[in-house]
């Protein structure tokens, strides 16, 4: 039984790919792995003001995507469409499709979806508990959290976000206790502790100082052996350095997505090389 | 600009426009000091007046005893003590939690329209006039039941206190930021998941004072109590008894026409003054104790 139904979501998933790649050839980057998530055709509004044109990109699975751009290009309206969470915006209408594994998350639970789509913010926003309450959060609400186990999955989820070292003789202290870039790990703990398949980052490192921008990077380095990252950044050398394949948004547009060498030293828009070069706002 | 530039001169003295601006200036300044002082004094200009007038009743008796008749010295107001405790309670333990709900309501499920005419109710309902909400529970609980009760003096302060405690609890509500709603739901949290585990902890100590501002300040008022809990010159039995509650017998008190009967309003109004001012105090160390939030 089970194993039929995953031969079905695969048909369907090489279906969706094939659809796809013949409607917007020009967004999809040549990767032999089918997508883990992809967005069709993306319209989103704003009460009458449209935010998002026709978007269309894949996200490999196991690789880092990032979305540059400048201010007000839509790539954080984007990402926040990826786990659904602009839903929660009054006024807001979303047209097309976004898929995880090919199933659309439009049609499902949305907490499900949002369990398995983690999401870092651009600001670090611990809730106001200790930091093992915060990372133990998520899997509580979701039952995740094995009897007597909760240490042992606080502990790794602190580990996988490489801050396990500087806090783990103040578990029970307030979050607000870290600097900064602590803080912001914690949120990357918190969120890896429900062991997300696809981790969004929204401007994750434009609140800290450089040495911790670094730490962050390393992370998403090391993270993306397991799970999917999509990150939006303003800053390019971030982008170049931290991933696989990079897309670029104007006014609401996806420009181009390709591999991040190319977009950076060989882009096919005339717009990409305006921006990188810095000719552009 | 250069250095040989010449600064224009000063004038000698100052010139008439000057003069008249600043006396202007110190005026206001004056009168808005003034009238600063009058405000804060007052508080204590009131306190005085209790303390000289009742200060002196004020004892073990008057905390335990029962009301005398006029001409017999000694006595309490025990009896409005525990029945304005009485009622106060139960008027908390309905008006707290429909507050608190509304509250809820109102910050975190509104959409546009009904939270707004629901806002907008709550306010009027608070600039209701006391009285008249004593009228009402006149009607709806005395009328019948055929009897003043204290249930029916808790319905009515529970009805002043609705208002207050929703709106409170909205505006502290309100005051939690919206990245701490997204992180819990961004991590697969119900909607009302969050609002239980994460955005009313993080507002409780604004709540919490929010609330028991409302209570002190319901527990002063006399109107909503003249004609449904009434007044008793004994022990309640129940809350289906008629109550003795300090408020109304301060009025009580102070309108008859014996000095004893005054010395003892005065002391109930010492008694009440410093309950309320209680319970103000503990709750504003509660809320400079709080800062549970991230600026």
């Amino acid at each position: 039984m089970s194993s039929a139904l995953t031969k079905l979501s695969n048909t369907q998933s090489t279906d969706t790919v094939a659809d796809t790649a013949m409607i917007s050839a020009s967004n999809v980057v040549a990767t032999p792995s089918v997508p883990k998530m992809r967005a069709v055709h993306v319209n989103f509004y704003y009460g009458d003001f449209q935010a998002l044109h026709d978007v269309s990109l894949d996200f490999a699975p196991n690789k880092v995507t990032a979305l540059i751009g400048p201010s007000g290009c839509g790539k954080s309206t984007f990402l926040r469409n990826l786990n659904r969470i602009n839903e929660t915006l009054r006024d807001t209408r979303l047209q097309g499709e976004i898929t995880l594994d090919g199933q659309n998350i439009l049609e499902h639970d949305v907490t499900e979806i949002r369990r398995r789509i983690g999401m870092v913010f651009q600001r670090p926003n611990p809730f106001p508990k200790s930091i093992f309450e915060n990372v133990l959060y998520g899997p509580k609400i979701n039952g995740m959290v094995p009897r007597g186990h909760a240490n042992e999955l606080v502990e790794k989820s602190l580990r996988r976000a490489a801050l396990w070292e500087e806090v783990k003789d103040k578990l029970h202290e307030s979050a607000y206790a870290l600097s900064g870039g602590q803080q912001q790990r914690l949120c990357i703990a918190r969120a890896l502790a429900v062991n997300p398949e696809v981790l969004l980052l929204d401007e994750p490192c434009s609140a800290l100082d450089p040495i911790a921008t670094a730490k962050i990077e390393d992370l998403l380095v090391e993270l993306k052996k397991q799970c999917t990252i999509v990150i939006v950044t303003h800053n390019m050398q971030q982008a170049a350095r931290v991933a696989d394949t990079t897309g670029f948004f104007l006014l609401g547009k996806v420009i181009e997505h390709d591999r991040t060498d190319v977009i950076f030293k060989n882009p096919a828009k005339k717009e990409t090389e305006d921006y990188i070069t810095g000719r552009f706002g | 600009m250069t250095a040989a530039m010449p600064s224009p001169a000063l004038p000698k003295a100052m010139t008439a426009r000057n003069r008249r601006r600043n006396a202007l200036n110190n005026a206001m300044l004056t009168l808005t000091g003034v009238c600063a002082f009058i405000t804060v004094s007052m508080l204590f200009v009131i306190l005085a007046y209790l303390v000289y007038n009742g200060g002196k009743s004020v004892n073990l008796d008057f905390f335990t005893k029962l009301p005398l008749p006029t001409g017999e010295s000694g006595g309490g107001m025990g009896n409005a003590i525990l029945g304005s405790m009485e009622i106060i309670f139960f008027a908390t333990l309905i008006g707290v939690p429909v507050g608190f709900l509304a509250g809820v309501y109102l910050s975190e499920f509104g959409g546009k329209g009904l939270p707004f005419a629901v806002r907008y109710v709550c306010d009027l309902l608070n600039g209701v006039p006391s009285i008249v909400i004593g009228m009402f529970a006149w009607i709806v609980v005395v009328a019948p039941l055929h009897s003043y009760s204290a249930f029916a003096g808790a319905v009515a302060l529970s009805i002043m206190l609705i208002p207050i405690a929703a709106r409170a609890t909205e505006q502290f509500l309100q005051d939690v930021p919206n990245s701490m709603r997204e992180a819990s739901l961004a991590l697969g949290a119900s909607k009302w998941r969050t609002i239980a585990s994460v955005i009313v902890p993080a507002a409780r100590k604004g709540i919490m004072t929010g609330m028991i501002l409302g209570v002190a300040r319901i527990a002063g008022e006399t109107a909503p109590l003249l004609f449904t809990s009434l007044n008793n010159q004994y022990w309640s039995t129940g809350l289906k008894e008629p109550t003795a509650s300090l408020p109304v017998m301060i009025y009580t008190h102070a309108t008859a026409p014996y000095d004893d009967w005054h010395r003892q309003a005065w002391a109930a109004g010492l008694v009440l003054l410093g309950l309320v001012l209680v319970a103000n105090i503990a709750a504003r160390t509660i809320i400079s104790r709080g800062a549970s939030l991230p600026k």
